[in-house]
């Protein structure tokens, strides 16, 4: 059994997807400054779990999110980049945080 | 009003920095018991702080003590503020705490 067999996501391995462009000011997020408002494509399921940004300030109760991990182009995420046109960079994002991408 | 979208200090990934210091060093005997609290405060059915409160507590520090403040100086500062918040600890006992062993350093325990 492959990991995210049997979740109901909203997304599968394979679709294009956008990383939400929020910018708070304070709380537990997980998702880096870097890769938010950029497009990626979903790599894997990475399985289900409760949300930290919830668990940081004391709400343990909350409902398992999914969890994917996102390949990204290096040379999207940094206009600047030197490297193999090819490098990607994977990064975990919860499911609240993607939108799928056109 | 600035359009740059707000970057809170801690998510420093891909911002200018110098060189990284790889060079490893011993772990001191209050690092290991910082650690040991930790997972002490986390492993109840409820936990009392979660690694997300510890890293909450983290990301919060003022960007000058975040950037001063050793690894588990974080820890303990974060610890510190949580356990004050959820009610555990009271700062003003801690203060007193920290007046005595102050006092008391380099004599011997009776």
């Amino acid at each position: 059994m492959s990991w995210g067999e049997g979740i109901a996501s909203r997304f599968k391995p394979g679709d294009k997807v956008h990383v939400a462009a929020r910018f708070p000011a304070q709380g537990h997020i997980r998702t880096p400054f870097y890769v938010r408002g950029k497009t990626g494509i979903v790599e894997r399921i990475c399985g289900q779990y409760r949300n930290p940004e919830e668990l940081a300030v004391g709400r343990y109760g909350g409902a398992a999110r999914v969890l994917y991990r996102v390949r990204f182009p290096q040379t999207h995420v940094w206009p600047d980049y030197r490297g193999n046109p090819k490098d990607t960079v994977e990064i975990e994002i919860f499911e609240h945080w993607l939108e799928p991408a056109k | 009003m600035s359009d740059t979208p707000h970057r809170m200090h801690h998510d420093m990934g891909g911002q200018p920095a110098g060189p990284v210091s790889l060079a490893e060093h011993e772990i001191e005997p209050w690092e290991k018991r910082i650690e040991a609290i930790m997972r002490c405060l986390q492993l109840r059915g409820t936990p009392v702080v979660t690694v997300d409160e510890l890293r909450r507590g983290i990301e919060e520090l003022p960007p000058k003590l975040y950037d001063t403040l050793t690894y588990y100086e974080r820890w303990i500062a974060s610890l510190t503020n949580i356990l004050v918040e959820k009610g555990v600890l009271d700062r003003a006992e801690i203060e007193r705490r920290m007046a005595a062993l102050k006092a008391a350093r380099g004599k011997v325990a009776p």
